[in-house]
């Protein structure tokens, strides 16, 4: 039985690289998709005949002179009308009444729902990619956030004197007592809802972790040789922080940006969920999948395809960071996972 | 062992120490929310906009519930309030707050227990089983498992189990905890039938937390195996599975007990979104509807409890520790 695994080489970037390319995947497909994708995410397609469709359904749709559009199970055309099956009953529209007054490419068409539409007869591969833009760049700004407050705070307490460091210590680990979806959702409710208010409510709730990351390293290495030489050569305190010990911190942040992504990605989307985050009409992944609660019983996929996109996502950085962990800290293997949502 | 003692004071210390700073940001936190709460447009309650409710009605329910004081006597008054246990009255669902509590705080410590339960029991087997088999295929195939199970949002996997184990294949019921006919049956029938309307919640919670449990469970286990005792436990003979469960495992026992009370924060989490999901009356159910409803004194209790019920874990959890610990524990 050997006593640690012996993991080097390319075993020890697997994870990483999985997870790196998962990632890239996945916003590769959310930047470039709609391109392909063009249908629009908030384009209701009747209701009556496309609402909830399986995945994979296709409607012959006919649009009419006046903009607005009628979808069927199947169209016959006889000589001066359409015929639309499907509906409760078969509806028939003069062909004068289409749009382009014939039966052209502007009157009648084909519409394919690969993975299905929602109740309210709107695409959900569409909605998928829009949401997909708004909680990729949720979490991006986020940690972007938590960086900018965790880096400098961690390295001050770890620099500063023990007093001050214990008592930072005591206040951050008292702040994290406190479940953060409860206290998410009271700071939601006092903020008008919107992609800047959630980004600065996930970051305001989320650096303590990479803070006390940054601080317990800063501190172990405070009075190593290489320090000390530096400061017996007359540096200042800010060169040594700054040159010295913050560099050597960005190993465990790095580690911790990509756990704080994934958390940060499951928690908009938890947020939305509960109708305190990304309001509708426009499209989240936790919006989404509270679209998909009320549907529940009339189709699961409205609910199912956000979800696996979300969980997909956070996969994909809880990847990056073991896989990071694995390549720049082997010592800390027995590290108590963070545990977010 | 001599200085056995001593540690454990100091250990006893540390801990009341940080309850301290616990209490105090959690004082900190609920008078932050509190003031941040009256900022907001309109009134607490909606029932201050309902236009049905007459005007001089209104000014009365302001007065009954104290809303018409200035703020900083209406905060005195809650704080003193909460000093003696009382958290006020609700306005949404209008009876005192503390009742409210008393009947969805054990309904949580329910969910939440029987998703620690899960978590543990599933996360020491794999972890343990993972450890002794560590860099094989199964033990590479388990690592990938955790991670995709610990990466999913508990609401979404309670929604899908719900579409798989109550709407498509209908075993479970698809919500609330108890039948309507529950209190027509027997004592054990009741106990089934919580424990039916149990499972799907509870897994929802227990079942990642239970992944990230066997991911530290197993590093925790493996690095004990490399310790001078329990090589000398191999070479006297025993077998490795005697090793691996008595010796490797109970060392381990302590880091996971604190990680148990560390997880509890997550799992309370997790319960807001798992109980609005299946109907689950308890207080993650009960703040997040006085959160739609800007109930606004049933809001800050239920988020002060569900604080307070961390940090009873996470003490508990560090008394664990000490005890599991043998180098505290021989005294």
């Amino acid at each position: 039985m050997p006593d640690t695994p012996p993991t080097t080489g390319r075993r020890r970037t697997r994870a990483l690289r999985a997870g790196l390319a998962l990632l890239a995947t996945i916003v590769a497909a959310v930047a470039l998709l709609p391109a392909i994708w063009t249908r629009s995410p908030d384009r209701q397609l009747d209701p009556a005949v496309a609402g909830l469709a399986r995945p994979g359904s296709r409607f012959d749709v006919v649009h009419r002179a006046d903009g607005s559009t009628l979808a069927a199970v199947a169209i016959e055309v006889a000589a001066s009308e359409v015929v639309l099956q499907g509906q409760p009953r078969p509806t028939r529209i003069a062909i004068g009444d289409l749009a382009g007054g014939g039966l052209g490419p502007q009157a009648l068409d084909s519409q394919f729902f690969p993975l299905g539409s929602d109740e309210f007869g709107r695409d959900v591969a569409a909605r998928l990619l829009a949401g997909g833009r708004v909680s990729l760049a949720v979490a991006g700004w986020t940690v972007l956030l938590i960086a900018l407050v965790a880096l400098p705070l961690g390295a001050a307490t770890g620099s500063a004197p023990p007093a001050v460091d214990r008592f930072v210590l005591r206040a951050l680990e008292g702040l994290q007592a406190f479940p953060r979806l409860f206290l998410l959702l009271g700071l939601a409710a006092i903020v008008r809802p919107g992609v800047l208010s959630v980004v600065l409510i996930l970051g305001l709730t989320g650096w303590i972790p990479m803070a006390r990351l940054v601080r317990a390293e800063v501190r172990g290495l405070r009075n190593r040789e290489f320090v000390l030489a530096a400061r017996s050569a007359g540096a200042g305190r800010a060169r040594i922080v700054l040159r010295h010990l913050l560099p050597n911190a960005l190993a465990p942040a790095l580690i911790e940006a990509s756990l704080a992504a994934a958390s940060a990605i499951v928690s908009e989307a938890a947020l939305s969920f509960l109708g305190f985050g990304l309001q509708p009409p426009a499209a989240s992944w936790g919006n989404m999948i509270a679209d998909g609660r009320t549907a529940l019983t009339g189709g699961w996929w409205v609910a199912f395809f956000p979800g696996a996109a979300l969980a997909l996502t956070a996969i994909a950085f809880n990847l990056v960071g073991e896989g990071l962990r694995d390549r720049l800290d082997p010592r800390s293997t027995a590290q108590p996972p963070a545990a977010p949502r | 062992m001599a200085a056995s003692r001593d540690d454990r004071l100091i250990v006893i210390r540390a801990l009341l120490a940080r309850l301290t700073s616990a209490l105090l940001a959690s004082w900190i936190v609920l008078t932050a929310v509190f003031f941040l709460l009256r900022l907001l447009p309109g009134e607490p309650g909606t029932i201050f906009e309902d236009p049905r409710v007459p005007q001089e009605q209104r000014q009365r329910l302001r007065t009954i519930y104290g809303l018409d004081r200035p703020l900083p006597e209406q905060y005195v008054r809650w704080l003193g309030g909460v000093a003696r246990g009382e958290w006020g009255y609700s306005l949404s669902q209008h009876r005192p707050v503390g009742q409210i509590l008393r009947e969805t705080a054990p309904n949580t410590l329910l969910l939440s227990g029987a998703a620690l339960l899960l978590e543990l029991g599933l996360g020491l087997a794999l972890g343990v089983a993972a450890a002794a088999r560590a860099d094989s295929v199964a033990d590479r195939g388990m690592r990938i498992l955790s991670i995709t199970l610990w990466s999913l949002p508990t609401f979404w996997l309670g929604l899908m189990l719900m579409a798989a184990f109550a709407v498509a294949l209908p075993l479970f019921p698809p919500g609330a905890m108890r039948s309507v006919d529950a209190d027509e049956l027997g004592l054990g029938r009741r106990v089934l039938d919580l424990l039916w309307h149990l499972a799907l919640p509870a897994a929802a919670i227990g079942v990642p937390a239970a992944a990230a449990t066997a991911r530290f469970v197993r590093s925790t286990v493996l690095e004990r195996l490399g310790e001078p005792f329990v090589q000398s436990a191999r070479a006297r003979g025993l077998s490795a599975g005697r090793v691996l469960w008595t010796h490797a495992l109970r060392a381990g026992l302590a880091p996971i007990a604190q990680l148990a009370g560390l997880s509890l924060a997550a799992l309370l989490s997790g319960t807001i979104a798992v109980e609005v999901v299946f109907g689950w009356p308890g207080i993650g159910r009960a703040t997040y509807d006085a959160l739609v409803a800007r109930d606004y004194p049933l809001l800050l209790a239920g988020t002060a409890l569900s604080a307070a019920f961390v940090l009873a874990g996470s003490f508990l959890a560090e008394l664990l520790q000490t005890w599991l610990d043998p180098r505290l524990r021989d005294a």
